[in-house]
């Protein structure tokens, strides 16, 4: 177990953008990171120059306190899970799980020892004579942990390793990576696209977008605070509505509209006239598309309204949407910045 | 007016009845086949046919007497000792020969599926013995292993390692001019090798590589433990391509050194060729020949088992 620190990381690829643009990031001990962002944000380059598979060009990474630039992925106590799992086709189970033990130079009783311990421990005992092709996606998934596990790294980086599995799969799956990491207590960075994973996942989160690092925060502050408009649309679904008005742009979840026919005039919200285009029922809720008027002409929002909260509008009316002023958050109509209201 | 509208319809019609037969598979696909079906059948298969007939014969150049006689010709042909030298050359100059390139093929394959400045250079410069007939490289080793012009007796003369006086005879002395032969199979079997390994690295996905690294696996673990095993298969498959390449072989040894000194170098494939046609015993040639084919056909059911097998990852 060891803290992960990282200072003003760069990587540039030559020609261009930097991939990573100077992030600074800690991942307290034992604690679940989550590196979110869109394709191409850095977040996996981040995750490889952590674990010595890229040189940054900049900055300095700190493991357990010690700087380790320059050291070879080996020499780092890190256990890494590639997306594709990169289970050695041409071995078993059991040999894939305690590779890094031999290349420890552990001795042959010990890494039985060990092999038995991290199967058990993922539940994989029956199948260490199989070879990975043989394997159901999920069941690679805990090969692929186990082999992480075996040899007791400081730090696990995780790089998207639900990503080829199923939907249905995929949310058990989230649930097994969440109890395992609590069980073992160690510190894990994790990598992902999908903001679903991350709110479930992580204890942290931290935000990328063209290398650079928007925010970190609990899934409760990155969703309820962002910190500027690309985090408030990233996360969530349907992203935050963001109106603009009085100068600022005003955000909203989804989810926080209440619609009225004519609302008048509130003391506790704001309330936006809009004209209802389309309602789409999606079992447990409904989602209403409107069209607000505001500062800058016509925008488009959504409304998520629970399937047995009485709707008094239909396609084609005007309707009023009020947001109460506690779920409002304001944003600078140029940086996108937070401000204050 | 009427007519060539009539006439047009005609031809409309005779080229959709081409498209039509075209477009049917089994007509297409035997049409397709046929060319190469021919070509087999003909200059390979029917040659192949003649081998074992004559194999069994008396049949000479010189008569056109032409008699079964068994085995007799198999037991003339065991009995020669020129013969025994040369079956047992074919097998080790095969064996050196494919030793040497697996390890080159292998350094030149990572050469080659590596990034760098002048890459398609280096390329081109590796893959150019493959594309020149055998004939000709054989020719420019002929005179690159004279006695009197060599370049390489230049350059060991300048580093004094021999006396300008008395430069090495490459191809007068047995074991030099053994050398010799398998450098030069060596030399010209290794393009193809290296092609075949390179394509075999660049399949293997770079995470796995990545993956042991983070493992803790040094260079040379992951050289053997990982790279060599998924690279295996595709070993086997240069290496069945150099086999038959340099088995079956005569010309590198007809120009080179006509089979000397003495018999020295003397392959089935040329022993067979001076004794069938230069001799005139099309026989005794034939019988020579024969004793390539139980490898070769090793070397094709290999091949074909590892065709059919479709599970590389």
């Amino acid at each position: 177990m060891a803290e992960v620190e990282v200072r003003d990381i760069r990587k540039s690829f030559g020609g261009g953008s930097a991939a990573v643009d100077g992030i600074s990031l800690t991942c307290g001990n034992g604690e679940y990171l989550v590196l979110l962002g869109p394709s191409g944000c850095g977040k996996t380059t981040l995750l490889r120059m952590i674990a010595g598979l890229e040189h940054p060009t900049g900055g300095d990474i700190l493991i357990g306190g010690r700087s380790v630039r320059g050291l070879p992925p080996r020499a780092r106590k890190i256990a890494m899970v590639f997306q594709s799992y990169a289970l050695y086709p041409h071995k078993k189970v059991e040999q894939n799980i305690s590779f890094p033990l031999e290349a420890q130079g552990m001795s042959r009783e010990e890494r039985i020892e060990k092999v038995k311990w991290a199967s058990g421990l993922l539940g994989i005992g029956h199948l260490l004579q199989r070879k990975p092709r043989q394997l159901s996606g999920g069941e690679r998934q805990r090969v692929a942990l186990a082999r992480a596990l075996v040899r007791e790294p400081q730090v696990f980086l995780l790089d998207e390793p639900l990503s080829n599995l199923d939907a249905k799969l995929r949310a058990s799956a989230r649930l097994e990576l969440k109890q395992f990491q609590q069980r073992v207590g160690i510190s894990t960075i994790y990598v992902t696209h999908d903001q679903v994973e991350a709110m479930g996942l992580g204890d942290r989160i931290a935000v990328l977008n063209q290398g650079r690092l928007q925010q970190v925060g609990t899934p409760e502050e990155i969703y309820h605070r962002p910190a500027n408009t690309f985090v408030a649309t990233f996360v969530g679904s349907p992203p935050m509505n963001l109106v603009s008005r009085d100068g600022k742009l005003v955000g909203f979840r989804p989810e926080n509209i209440e619609l009225e026919k004519t609302a008048g005039s509130r003391d506790d919200a704001a309330v936006f006239h809009s004209r209802v285009l389309r309602i789409e029922n999606l079992g447990a809720d409904r989602y209403v598309y409107l069209r607000v008027q505001d500062d800058k002409g016509d925008t488009n929002i959504i409304a998520k309204l629970p399937i047995d909260h009485p709707l008094h509008v239909a396609a084609d009316d005007d309707a009023d949407v009020i947001v109460r002023k506690r779920h409002l958050r304001m944003f600078d109509r140029d940086s996108g910045e937070e401000t204050a209201a | 007016m009427s007519e060539p509208a009539a006439r047009r319809t005609v031809i409309i019609d005779e080229t959709v009845r081409v498209h039509h037969l075209l477009d049917r598979e089994e007509v297409l696909g035997p049409l397709m086949l046929a060319p190469l079906l021919i070509y087999l059948v003909a200059l390979v298969g029917l040659p192949l046919l003649f081998v074992f007939i004559y194999s069994f014969s008396d049949a000479t150049t010189g008569s056109d007497t032409f008699n079964f006689v068994g085995l007799e010709t198999f037991q003339k042909t065991i009995a020669d000792p020129v013969f025994q030298v040369a079956l047992r050359n074919t097998v080790v100059f095969t064996v050196i020969a494919q030793a040497v390139v697996i390890v080159l093929a292998t350094i030149l394959g990572f050469v080659l599926s590596a990034n760098f400045r002048g890459k398609w250079f280096v390329r081109f410069l590796i893959l150019l013995p493959w594309t020149t007939p055998v004939a000709l490289s054989a020719l420019a080793w002929l005179w690159m292993l004279d006695s009197l012009f060599s370049p390489f007796n230049w350059i060991l003369g300048q580093v004094h390692l021999i006396d300008q006086g008395t430069p090495v005879a490459w191809l007068g002395q047995d074991s030099l001019a053994v050398a010799s032969v398998v450098a030069l199979q060596a030399w010209r079997t290794l393009p193809l090798a290296a092609v075949i390994l390179m394509a075999g690295l660049t399949s293997i996905p770079p995470e796995l590589n990545e993956q042991a690294e983070v493992d803790g696996a040094g260079f040379w673990r992951r050289f053997f433990d990982i790279t060599m095993p998924l690279l295996a298969p595709i070993m086997m498959v240069a290496i069945l391509f150099g086999i038959v390449a340099t088995f079956t072989d005569m010309a590198a040894v007809y120009i080179l050194t006509r089979g000397g000194p003495g018999d020295a170098t003397q392959v089935l494939g040329s022993w067979s060729f001076y004794t069938g046609i230069q001799g005139g015993s099309l026989a005794q040639g034939a019988a020579i020949g024969i004793f390539m084919f139980p490898v070769l056909l090793g070397v094709c059911i290999l091949m074909l088992r590892r065709a059919s097998r479709t599970d590389a990852f």
